[in-house]
């Protein structure tokens, strides 16, 4: 069996296709039949020295899948069988795996210590592997520097595996020493010390108590900061990315090296090789990121009993700083403009300068004014383009007084660069810049304007020729002019793109035809401006836009009869049918929203509905997510009269709700569901079968992505809302679901604010299926189907107060909920209501909250309460 | 190079118009579920009214019960069960979104109407409002979705604009969910461009149809200030609202109505029973009352709210019936009292399948008949409003019913006319005529 794994390991990496397939499929077999002997049979293949190297990185690989999937209910499926496996088959496996970390052969070595760091994953928290830890620090001691450096390896993964609480502060303690200790300048081996250094990226984690410790922090401190300075460019570069790590981890505790290391980071910057130089900004954005969050939560008031205190290192650091970031603007790459994934000195300077300007507003202006006055008019590029960059990055941040009148002069001097600059980057540049100005500081809450109807005119003539230049600046007009048309979104009738809007229009359509629109994302770029466009669009316009109806509509016909495309053709149409999808989506939901031209636009859409139909033949996640938003726009639209589209449309939508996969695409059909019933009614009826069936099996997988579940409580409230006492037949299925859900968010333990979040999400979605289905039922013979219900609801509501961390959205629903249960039940559930906490406490904060939705349900509440316990 | 896990490159960071469209979508889901929610709830200001300030039972003699049954407080209150829930309500709530022809048709037929002022009703100083109608166009201003609508009695479109309303225009701080639509009854009143706002149909959703006058007065007078409404206009609030003011209508409030100076043209004087809901049509519990004192129209005026030339010569030849100014300076009623010298008046009613000719109440009154063969040659069809002469000679009055003895064809309505004349404006029209 042994000398066959190897030969099948090997054939798996064949060329020849079939042979590969073959050698597959023996051993997905192999695994199926005999799990702990293939387990047993890989570790023992990784661990033999005399094996081939590729055999046995594959077989390590091999194994390391067997342990973990990236998809959370196979990871714990995959954890549960290891841990049910025989435990002297573990413990064979385990023992090859450390035995490996000795091996001469740098692969094996480096795959044995994943594969460690995943067993460890799965067994640590169950207390299990105890001498894990241990047995590796002990390598530490081993002269062997390649052992050396497999051991601190595995530590890292380890520690990236592993959460902080599963491992104890004295086996920190130990492991954090021999890291450290390893990354220490005595240390002969470079291997060993890139090893530590990458080690301690991962373990940082783990040293909370450490760095509260200003002994153990500042050698910490000390050992990393020498380890920027080291002769080995992986080492600086590892370094400099710890020395971010603990920028954000351990803010708080920097004050004391900040000196040191804008010296050393400034040093990097101006002369270490450039991925070492990208390191030492990325500290300094760091920084930015954690002061900009700090003087948000603190709406820029720093009190002392503040959680984290801003120390404005960034402020105290400008004058050094700033100058620092400049310098890089200068080093731009000749292509970087074409290259979508470019990321260079420039590009991470200017990056920094923008996140330093959102987080000192206006100090900067006056130290880059200098910078840009002094290059913008140079005869070489680079020059020009660094100042219109520098100006484009500060531009968010800054009080609109310190920049209206900078703007007001730079404006024009932009406009003329943007048609007569000899230089596509500094066009690409400034294209972008006026697109910064218009999202900064245009629109309606924006107190001077900078744009008049005097040069609104110039402003649109220079975008729209602009529009016809190379791609990449041709995207950046776009964008300038989708900005520029945001800021006209609320300006009511007289809006001043109207005399353009045409022109604005033919003119992006022309861009989307474009033989080289599919570079720099030009067209997406168009087709996204021209969705603003379309929304702020007026009574005045909408004709233009009624006609761009047919259009689109053709646009998205010929996608649909294009034949026998190759593979990269068919991606490319996918990607157009999305963008006409959209497109669409956006005319609907403006058309159909305005009396005058909702009736206009209804001759379309049995055209529209075909189309969309077709649309779902083709087999692309994002173009159903498209195509569904774009139907629920319409249902919404066309009312009861959708109807003759649902027998065609209804099993677009059951697929839709079977999508697990792409739980976008599911999330956004169970949201058209509740268009459906808006839309229907009652006579949505005759598909609620189906659609209930469908949704109940969603809320009962686990494989769905968790953020569609509460949004599918809230469709049930919809349907209920609908379909008014026909709800009945779902009662039991619905009500002990949404009764076990609600006993789960009741009492979620929510320590982070992503869980309390989504535990809100869920109890409003709760909630609102209550009082969708409480309302349903009001008025209804049957309403007494719903009294066996009401003291768990009552309950749920309670327990929420008691709990006191709803958020205003579920304590608005909560309030209306309780007035809905005695609109609904009246005098029968009066006595229970009046034992509740909630129908008192509750009812009261509620009734003197400040939000005026709150207020609302809460003056609802209490009048439905007050007539149920009188009556 | 790659930039380093989420740092996003400043000139990369373009918006994803797919996030938005996502995000815009979920938000108008949201709206509409709370709207529905709110639709179906009903929020029942009656009873908020009657919580929060007990009525004194109206005396039974106030009004004929079964022309008002709705101010029987106190009965409908012990009534009120779910399964009575008025269904009006749910079409407050679906006409705000209602768009085109059906909202044109919705509302042409919810306006309250008032009667002419034939009779003084009794208790008036105590169970009445006075106040002077300012003169212009009478609307229903629907505010919702981030809109503002004005829409004119035969429910065509007034005007079409942003407003501090809630919810009446698109402002980036959208406070309040989209359910917050409101209905008012308002006068557009040309010359200061202004809504005068004569009463409070719906208020963010809450439906004040069931709730009494005094109660609907108080909450337009405390609330409407409060939106903003009020202030001067600006780019998103194009008109200006106003409220006027409402006396009691002791001696002191109808003098008051009657004489004092407002920043509007008076057209009458307009008398609103406190107890009263909100009912759409006519009805005898508001009262209009015109004479050429507090009246520039004191007759009828077409489309453009101008007094027909003809009609323009008409003067007053006596005392209004019944209802005594004695509360008026003497030289004012000298001043209103003038002679009508044309004894000539139009009517507009309208033609039945029958060929019938009636008024607009409920049931009809019937005022006479036109042969098959004068609609075949005119080109008529049932439901079409016909003007007519009413020449005073003919006139009559049997059993307290007024009888017209020869009406004569002069034309069809003008179109934007939604409505037949009411019997108590014929009757008042006649009065006027009559010696």
């Amino acid at each position: 069996m042994a000398m066959e794994v190897t030969q099948i390991l090997l054939n798996a990496q064949s060329v020849d296709g079939s042979v590969r397939k073959h050698a597959e499929e023996s051993l997905k077999q192999f695994q199926e039949q005999n799990l702990s002997a293939f387990l047993l049979s890989l570790s023992n293949e990784l661990v033999s020295n005399e094996k081939p190297v590729d055999s046995r990185k594959l077989a390590g690989l091999v194994l390391k899948n067997a342990l973990d999937a990236k998809e959370q209910h196979r990871k714990s499926e995959l954890a549960q069988r290891w841990l049910s496996l025989d435990i002297a088959v573990k413990a064979q496996v385990k023992a090859c795996l450390l035995q490996t970390l000795a091996s001469p052969v740098p692969d094996a070595r480096s795959t044995a210590s994943q594969v460690i760091a995943k067993i460890a994953g799965i067994e640590l928290p169950q207390k299990q592997w105890p001498e894990l830890i241990g047995s590796l620090l002990s390598n530490i001691h081993q002269l062997q520097p390649h052992v050396k450096q497999a051991t601190l390896e595995t530590l890292g993964y380890l520690c990236e595996e592993v959460s902080p609480q599963v491992v104890d502060q004295d086996q920190v303690n130990k492991i954090l020493t021999a890291v450290v200790q390893g990354m220490n300048a005595s240390e002969g081996s470079s291997d060993v010390r890139l090893a530590a250094t990458r080690a301690l990226y991962n373990a940082l984690g783990f040293a909370q108590a450490n760095f509260s410790n200003d002994m153990e922090r500042d050698y910490i401190m000390r050992v990393v900061c020498e380890a920027t300075l080291s002769q080995e460019v992986k080492i600086r570069q590892s370094a400099f990315e710890c020395l971010v790590a603990i920028s954000s981890t351990y803010y708080d505790k920097l004050a004391s090296y900040m000196q040191d290391i804008f010296t050393i980071t400034a040093k990097a910057v101006k002369e270490d090789e450039e991925p070492v130089a990208l390191q030492a900004i990325e500290f300094w954005s760091s920084i930015c990121d954690e002061e900009i969050d700090i003087l948000d939560e603190y709406g820029g008031e720093f009190t002392a009993d503040s959680d984290i205190p801003c120390y404005y290192f960034i402020k105290q650091a400008l004058p050094a700083l700033v100058p620092m970031l400049l310098e890089t603007l200068l080093k731009q790459e000749e292509d970087q403009d074409q290259d979508e994934g470019a990321w260079n000195l420039a590009m991470a300077g200017g990056t920094c300068l923008g996140l330093v300007a959102r987080t000192v507003g206006d100090d900067i202006v006056p130290l880059v004014m200098p910078f840009i006055e002094e290059n913008i008019t140079r005869p070489n590029w680079r020059q020009r383009e660094a100042a219109t960059y520098a100006f484009g990055s500060i531009l968010e941040g800054p009080s609109p007084d310190k920049l209206t009148p900078i703007v007001h002069v730079a404006l024009s001097f932009m406009l003329t660069a943007l048609m007569n600059d000899p230089n596509n980057h500094v066009k690409d540049t400034t294209a972008w810049t006026l697109g910064r100005i218009f999202e900064f500081l245009h629109g309606s809450t924006v107190e001077t304007p900078i744009i008049t109807p005097e040069n609104c005119q110039q402003i649109l003539t220079v975008l729209l020729q602009s529009m016809k230049d190379v791609p990449n600046v041709a995207e950046k007009a776009c964008g300038a002019l989708y900005f520029l048309a945001q800021g006209y979104e609320d300006v009511g009738a007289a809006s001043p793109l109207s005399p353009f809007y045409q022109n604005i229009i033919e003119a992006l359509l022309t861009v989307t035809r474009r033989e080289d629109a599919g570079e720099s994302r030009l067209r997406t770029a168009a087709y996204e401006t021209l969705n603003e466009i379309v929304r702020c669009s007026t009574d005045e316009t909408a004709p233009i836009v009624m006609q761009l109806v047919p259009v689109i509509m053709m646009e998205l016909h010929q996608t649909l009869e294009a034949q026998k495309l190759s593979s990269d053709e068919r991606e490319k149409q996918n990607e157009l049918q999305g963008l006409l999808c959209g497109c669409l989506q956006v005319i609907i939901q403006k058309l159909g929203a305005a009396e005058t031209t909702k009736y206009g636009f209804m001759q379309y859409t049995d055209q529209i509905m075909d189309l969309f139909l077709r649309v779902f033949a083709c087999r692309n996640a994002t173009v159903h997510e498209e195509a569904m938003l774009a139907i629920g726009a319409l249902a919404y639209a066309t009312g009861t009269n959708f109807l003759k589209y649902m027998q065609g449309f209804y099993p677009y939508l059951e697929m839709g709700l079977q999508n697990f996969e792409e739980y976008q695409v599911c999330a956004i059909t169970v949201g058209v569901v509740g268009d459906l019933c808006r839309a229907l009614e009652d006579k949505i009826l005759p598909f609620c079968d189906g659609i209930m069936t469908q949704l109940l099996k969603d809320l009962s997988s686990n494989q769905l992505h968790r953020s569609v579940k509460p949004p599918i409580f809230s469709c049930f409230g919809d349907i209920a809302l609908a379909i008014g006492e026909n709800f009945e037949k779902y009662l039991i299925y619905a009500m002990p679901m949404l009764q076990s859900a609600a006993e789960l968010s009741a009492h979620a333990v929510a320590d982070d604010d992503d869980i309390l979040e989504y535990t809100n999400q869920l109890r409003n979605g709760i909630l609102e299926a209550y009082s969708g289905i409480l309302q349903g039922f009001k008025s209804s013979p049957k309403t007494q189907l719903l009294m066996p219900y009401a003291y768990h609801i009552l309950q749920f509501i309670d327990t929420l107060y008691s709990e006191k961390d709803m958020d205003d959205a579920v304590m608005k629903t909560a309030i209306g909920v309780l007035g809905d249960l005695a609109d609904t039940l009246g005098s029968h559930v009066g006595p229970l209501i009046n034992q509740s906490v909630s129908s008192k406490g509750f009812l009261e904060e509620c009734l003197s909250s400040d939000d005026g939705l709150i207020k609302e349900s809460a003056d609802w509440a209490k009048l439905a309460i007050s007539r149920a316990v009188s009556g | 190079m790659t930039p380093q896990d989420g740092r996003r490159p400043i000139k990369r960071s373009t918006v994803s118009d797919q996030q938005r469209r996502r995000e815009l979508a979920l938000v108008r889901q949201a709206q509409q579920r709370s709207d529905s929610q709110n639709r179906a709830r009903r929020l029942a200001s009656s009873v908020l009214a009657l919580h929060s300030s007990p009525e004194p039972a109206l005396p039974d003699d106030a009004i004929e019960p079964e022309r008002a049954p709705e101010v029987d407080w106190a009965q409908t209150e012990a009534d009120l069960t779910e399964s009575e829930a008025p269904v009006r309500d749910l079409n407050v709530a679906q006409a705000s979104k209602l768009r085109g022809r059906e909202a044109r048709r919705w509302f042409a037929h919810q306006l309250m109407l008032p009667e002419w002022m034939i009779d003084v009703p009794p208790h008036l100083d105590r169970d009445w409002y006075v106040f002077a109608r300012p003169a212009g166009s009478r609307c229903f201003v629907v505010s919702s979705n981030g809109t503002t609508i004005s829409r004119l009695r035969n429910g065509s479109v007034l005007h079409y604009f942003p407003s501090s309303l809630p919810n009446g225009s698109r402002t980036r701080d959208m406070s309040g969910p989209a359910s917050s639509y409101c209905i008012l009854d308002c006068i557009f009143h040309e010359p200061n461009q202004t809504y005068y706002v004569i009463d409070m149909v719906c208020w963010r959703g809450y439906s004040l149809y069931d709730c009494t006058a005094e109660f609907r007065f108080f909450w337009l007078n405390s609330k409407l200030a409060e939106s903003g409404a009020c202030n001067p206009t600006s780019t998103y609030h194009r008109y200006t609202f106003s409220v006027v003011p409402i006396y009691d209508c002791d001696q002191a409030g109808l003098h008051a109505a009657y004489t004092s100076v407002v920043p509007y043209v008076k057209d009458g004087l307009l008398f609103y029973n406190k107890h009263a809901h909100y009912q759409t049509g006519n009805t005898p519990l508001a009262l209009v009352w015109k004479d050429n004192y507090c009246s520039e129209y004191f007759l009828d005026t077409d489309s453009k709210g101008l007094v027909p030339t003809q009609q323009q010569a008409f003067a007053y030849s006596r005392k209004p019936v019944g209802f005594d100014p004695s509360f008026v300076d003497c030289h004012q009623v000298t001043k209103f009292a003038e002679a009508i010298s044309l004894s000539v008046y139009h009517v507009v009613l309208e033609i039945q399948d029958d060929g019938r000719l009636t008024t607009s109440d409920d049931p009809p009154v019937v005022f006479g008949c036109v042969e098959a063969d004068f609609i075949q040659k005119s080109g008529l069809r049932a439901g079409n409003l016909l003007r007519f002469a009413v020449r005073d000679e003919s006139v009559s009055l049997v059993d307290g019913k007024l009888e017209i003895g020869d009406l004569q064809f002069v034309s069809k309505a003008n179109r934007a006319r939604a409505f037949a004349d009411s019997y108590s404006k014929v009757r008042k029209k006649i009065d006027l005529i009559s010696p």
